[in-house]
């Protein structure tokens, strides 16, 4: 099995769009019900979905039915942006950016501390990515979401408390204007302002080179997998029942 | 950097290789697997053509989904139906080992792994679910992963990781009584916010933690991913090896056992050990800790007064009135007395065997209040079972509780155990996020489990201590 190299990703350049608040957990990215599936077909019309319609569910996907194929046709990596369709006539719009006119093309999402705290679930990047984001900058991340993003070839930015707030203002006065995260120079440009970012080195250069996606390349060395394996005292590598619990089955 | 921790020590031993983009490849001597996180991780395999590559290292429960009343197949819930029978199918092709429903020892995934021993001290451990640190309790690297990592510990045994740095979180002094590992945990993140732990793996130690039993310490690590941490850790004692003993892996092989124990004790961390940062705490000024808000950080003693957003710092002030307008509480007034509707005993935070039994003694004796649903929801069946013989279902069921089968459950609603409009509920789990339970306007108050059982028992939430408790 050769090496497949992913995708580089050196620098996402596109409108972008402001989710405001500190503390944003992954169940406000998706909320639960919306992973009783066992694809992450269609979850792009889920983002936010309890922050952005006042009902339950969506109509015609009820608890259970959350990967229709009817909904995962239309956007399964098509990279088509969800329509009004997927939303149901009982469900009642609220304010959120994820639900304006003006930033239905965003690929940029500006958000502010701590962001995608809580749950490991990576169905809050996947509904973001099929949503259509590529890129994600913010004061701070939560560790499992940002690395989740990097599995699915999201950077992610931070800047200062400051310059967000910076951002996002010029984004809502701005937001058919790009903005370009630079991972190469380690840079965001936007207006006629250029910041320097923060991206996590080990992050940045799997992101550069193309090297985030290690599943061959760490399969690739099993020899190695089996030295540490008989290295460690606890490992049971030839055990009779195949599982180290010696419990009746 | 940290030098000669256990994190180091454990680190150190299962470093395969420096991968080229600067991650280490780390060797995961066990992967739990549960059906939410790992039918997509499935799909990506077959998608490669790859195999799975170590299906003896592997287990697989279920349990986020299985309903806790009702649990002949198929389920009501199609979609639940459906996740496990996926989950059946791919355990059956790969040849993993499956505590389902029907063996007696299905459960929520962080209770069955360590009672069947497959957690052990100095141990890399992987599960698609952030509550994954509960396993550091023994001395073990435990990590919460996303599904992507699932796939990649599923056909290589390994991991893609950056080391992180060490906090040892030192909590000295004798906790109070009443007040337990819950209660601890929630002071912590109190302390140290939702985010302070980003960028760190915390070693728990000092003597309030040496005296915890093993299920107490389950209880605090459980919730480091709370404070941002992605893991969290106990280093390995006599209480430890005594709880280990007793489970599947060792109780027919004491010599293996014997074998393993220069292991566990060589992994320990060095008196003279290097952290990046340390904290104290002071145990003994902890009381029983409720949430007043919509993060595990909104945390306050039982007798102190909800904190006036204004007070706190500026980052933290938005979210802090938004909480309060959301559970209807105003700074100033404390949360005794806070009207419940529903008590909620559960989860992978408290729902062993011993979480039941404490909340059991207050119970004693009395009943539910009227104006409350009550449920009681084991972490496993191994547990359920035990606190049948042990009489303690039995207390709960006289007094009017619930006595559900074990799974997830209401912890984060995703069968069909879930509050109702806006409901509130004392709850022994782990998030207090909006819409966390399954209703955006429901309230939700963690707390302990005796803490819950006094709740239940007065119709609001109330200071356990006041309770005439008898002792064990």
């Amino acid at each position: 099995m050769t090496d497949e190299r992913a995708a580089t990703v050196e620098r996402v350049s596109a409108s972008a769009v402001p989710v405001r608040g500190n503390d944003v957990d992954t169940d406000q990215i998706i909320p639960a019900r919306f992973l009783k599936a066992v694809t992450f077909d269609g979850l792009g019309q889920f983002a936010f979905f309890d922050q952005r319609f006042d009902s339950a569910t969506p109509k015609g996907s009820r608890d259970g039915d959350g990967d229709s194929a009817a909904q995962s046709a239309a956007h399964h990596s098509s990279g088509q942006r969800p329509r009004e369709e997927a939303v149901g006539a009982t469900d009642n719009p609220l304010e959120h950016p994820f639900n304006e006119e003006r930033f239905a093309g965003a690929s940029l999402l500006v958000v502010n501390a701590n962001f995608g705290c809580g749950s490991s679930r990576e169905h809050a990047p996947q509904a973001l990515k099929r949503w259509g984001i590529d890129a994600i900058v913010g004061e701070s991340f939560a560790e499992i979401f940002a690395g989740n993003c990097l599995a699915l070839g999201i950077p992610t930015a931070t800047l200062d408390p400051d310059s967000i707030s910076s951002l996002q203002a010029w984004i809502e006065r701005n937001p058919a204007e790009p903005v370009t995260l630079d991972l190469l120079e380690g840079v965001l440009e936007y207006g006629d302002r250029t910041l320097e970012v923060s991206i996590d080195e080990s992050h940045r250069r799997a992101l550069t080179e193309g090297t985030w996606d290690t599943t061959s390349l760490m399969r690739s060395n099993r020899a190695a997998v089996d030295e540490t394996a008989r290295s460690l005292p606890y490992v049971q590598t030839e055990s009779t029942d195949g599982d180290a619990t010696g419990a009746d089955r | 950097m940290s030098e000669r921790t256990l994190y180091d020590a454990v680190w150190d031993r299962h470093r395969v290789r420096r991968l080229p983009n600067g991650r280490d490849q780390l060797f995961v001597g066990r992967h739990l697997i549960h059906e939410v996180t790992s039918p997509q991780a499935f799909g990506m395999l077959e998608e490669r053509e790859f195999d799975v590559a170590y299906p003896d290292r592997t287990h697989a429960t279920v349990d986020h989904i299985v309903p806790t009343s009702d649990r002949s197949r198929p389920f009501d819930d199609e979609a639940a139906e459906r996740m496990l029978a996926e989950l059946e199918a791919n355990v059956a092709d790969a040849g993993i080992a499956f505590s389902g429903p029907e063996t007696g020892d299905q459960g929520i995934v962080h209770v069955i792994g360590p009672e069947q021993g497959l957690t052990q001290p100095g141990m890399t451990i992987c599960c698609g679910d952030s509550h994954t640190s509960t396993h550091g309790a023994f001395g073990a690297l435990a990590f919460g992963i996303g599904t992507s990592q699932i796939r990649d510990v599923l056909a290589t045994g390994c991991v893609a990781m950056e080391k992180q740095a060490v906090r040892r979180i030192e909590v000295t002094g004798d906790l109070g009584p009443a007040v337990t590992a819950k209660d601890l945990a929630l002071s912590i993140i109190r302390t140290l916010g939702t985010d302070g732990g980003v960028g760190y793996v915390y070693e728990y130690a000092g003597e309030a933690i040496e005296r915890l039993d093993v299920e107490g310490r389950m209880s605090l690590c459980n919730m480091s991913i709370e404070g941002g941490a992605r893991a969290g850790y106990v280093n390995p004692d006599e209480t430890t090896y005594e709880w280990l003993a007793e489970t599947d892996a060792f109780v027919d092989d004491p010599e293996r056992f014997e074998a393993l124990r220069p292991y566990w004790e060589s992994i320990r961390s060095d008196p003279d050990a290097t952290y990046d940062d340390v904290v104290e705490i002071d145990g003994s000024a902890i009381e029983p800790t409720v949430t007043w808000g919509t993060t595990p950080a909104h945390a306050v003693g039982i007798t102190e007064p909800i904190p006036d957003p204004e007070s706190l710092a500026p980052s933290k002030r938005a979210v802090a009135q938004r909480a309060q307008k959301h559970t209807r509480v105003s700074p100033g007034e404390t949360m005794d007395g806070y009207e419940i509707d529903v008590a909620f005993l559960g989860s992978c935070t408290n729902a062993r065997l011993s979480d039941l039994a404490a909340a059991a003694r207050v119970v004693e004796g009395r009943e539910v209040h009227r104006d409350v649903r009550a449920l009681v929801v084991p972490g496993s069946q191994r547990v359920k079972a035990a606190a049948e013989r042990e009489g303690i279902a039995e207390t709960f069921e006289t007094a009017g509780f619930e006595w559900r089968e074990p799974g997830c459950s209401m912890c984060l609603g995703m069968n069909d155990d879930r509050l109702v409009g806006d409901e509130a509920c004392a709850s022994s789990s782990n998030r207090n996020f909006v819409g966390r339970q399954g209703s955006q306007e429901g309230r939700t108050v963690l707390m302990s489990p005796p803490m819950v059982a006094a709740a239940a028992v007065t119709g609001s939430v109330t200071d356990v201590r006041e309770l005439e408790v008898p002792a064990r």
